[in-house]
């Protein structure tokens, strides 16, 4: 994992639920890392760019059908997941977790982290 | 025309480097043998990758298949390689309109018209942005577009799909039958974003099926690339939280999308249930117009 910024702290409570392999503070809408907590392996920068391209999507799509501004989505998959939380329109909360993992205390760790970055 | 098309496919055999591929491609989309256009647009593409024209070409043919995400990225690649490209500025407009984001629209034909200020096609771009009229449902992007100059004069008018042509999506009861709210908020559709059943609406009562479904499309591929970097299998759903409301995008089979949506009193997890039950419908559905 690495450190070093003032976020670090924060990312920190989401890495430390059980089956989450990193955490990410990522700006948006140009999908580059402001800081990160992640396990050896996992792309940060790579996953970090999609994550932001997947939010202004959903955004664009929920705007349009009514139902406001996305406040978090979940991407599920066989071998784990990948969570996220917008911060108002310039940053996003992320999290890429194990396929065992308790959904709604990661929602609330990333949400606790978008409410101290916003 | 079928004579152009048989000395410039000669001519492509002879040369496969020869830049003859974007006469003949276009003329082929023209002809509205999108298969054949393809096959030329993509060979060119690959002997010339940085070519903007054969870019732009490949743009044309997949916004005739209404495949306008891969549109998108292409005239997107277009202006990277030649950022005065009017005809991309054209297709970007187009695509931008066709979404309802007019702003976008009318800034790259803005930009168009800088470059290009005697073309007569942007000034009729701007009348149709600006007159609310909506672009035709077969060949849009000629709505924005003057034809290649390469094309010969005496070349066979474009044919122009007519309503009866446009096949209506199939009404929900026969996808999605007995399952609780499939008369609303739910939307079926295929791997280029196409609507195959159901709708949405707004509640104001606004149809905003086309659109939902042109984002979500962009949706299914971030997540199936996000999937694949992460090394975290297939992906099986994408769920998310609004304002207003919860969505839920299944993909029933590889090559469809299921959207679900529902207002905050459902629970997301809930929801999750329900799009799957529904994916089970339409993968039936699906299997049974094989």
């Amino acid at each position: 994992m690495s450190g070093g910024s003032a976020f670090d702290s924060a990312l920190d409570a989401v890495t430390r639920v059980r089956g989450v392999r990193g955490a990410m503070l990522v700006a948006r809408p140009d999908g580059l890392v402001v800081a990160e907590q992640l396990m050896e392996g996992v792309k940060g920068g790579a996953v970090a760019a999609l994550a932001a391209s997947v939010t202004v999507r959903l955004q664009r799509a929920m705007g349009t059908a009514g139902l406001g501004s996305c406040q978090f989505w979940h991407l599920q998959c066989d071998q784990g997941s990948l969570l996220a939380v917008p911060v108002g329109d310039a940053m996003l909360v992320v999290a890429v977790t194990e396929p065992e993992v308790n959904v709604g205390l990661v929602r609330l760790e990333l949400l606790r982290v978008a409410e101290s970055a916003g | 025309m079928p004579d152009d098309i048989r000395i410039l496919s000669t001519e492509l055999a002879r040369d496969p480097q020869s830049l003859v591929f974007l006469r003949l491609g276009e003329l082929l989309r023209q002809k509205r043998q999108f298969e054949a256009a393809t096959r030329v647009a993509v060979h060119g593409l690959e002997r010339h990758p940085h070519l903007a024209d054969g870019h732009d070409l490949y743009a044309r043919i997949l916004a005739d298949r209404h495949d306008y995400e891969r549109a998108f990225d292409e005239w997107d690649m277009t202006l990277r390689i030649a950022p005065q490209h009017t005809g991309a500025l054209k297709g970007l407009a187009f695509l931008y309109f066709k979404i309802g984001d007019l702003a976008q629209a009318e800034a790259h034909l803005q930009s168009a018209a800088r470059i290009a200020p005697d073309d007569g096609s942007i000034a009729q771009a701007f009348a149709v942005i600006r007159g609310g009229e909506q672009p035709a449902a077969g060949a849009p992007a000629e709505r924005f577009e003057p034809e290649p100059a390469s094309v010969p004069a005496d070349a066979e008018p474009l044919p122009v799909e007519s309503p009866e042509d446009i096949v209506p999506p199939v009404p929900d009861e026969r996808i999605f039958a007995g399952l609780e709210g499939a008369e609303e908020g739910l939307l079926l559709l295929d791997a280029a974003g196409l609507v195959l059943g159901g709708a949405l609406k707004t509640r104001e009562g606004a149809d905003v099926t086309d659109r939902v479904a042109a984002y979500l499309a962009g949706v299914s591929q971030e997540a199936g690339r996000t999937a694949r970097l992460l090394e975290l299998g297939g992906w099986r759903g994408l769920s998310a939280e609004g304002q207003g409301g919860h969505v839920y995008v299944a993909q029933p089979t590889a090559a469809s999308l299921l959207l679900m949506l529902r207002d905050r009193s459902v629970p997301l997890g809930r929801l999750g249930l329900l799009a799957q039950r529904a994916a089970q419908a339409a993968r039936a559905w699906l299997e049974r117009q094989r």
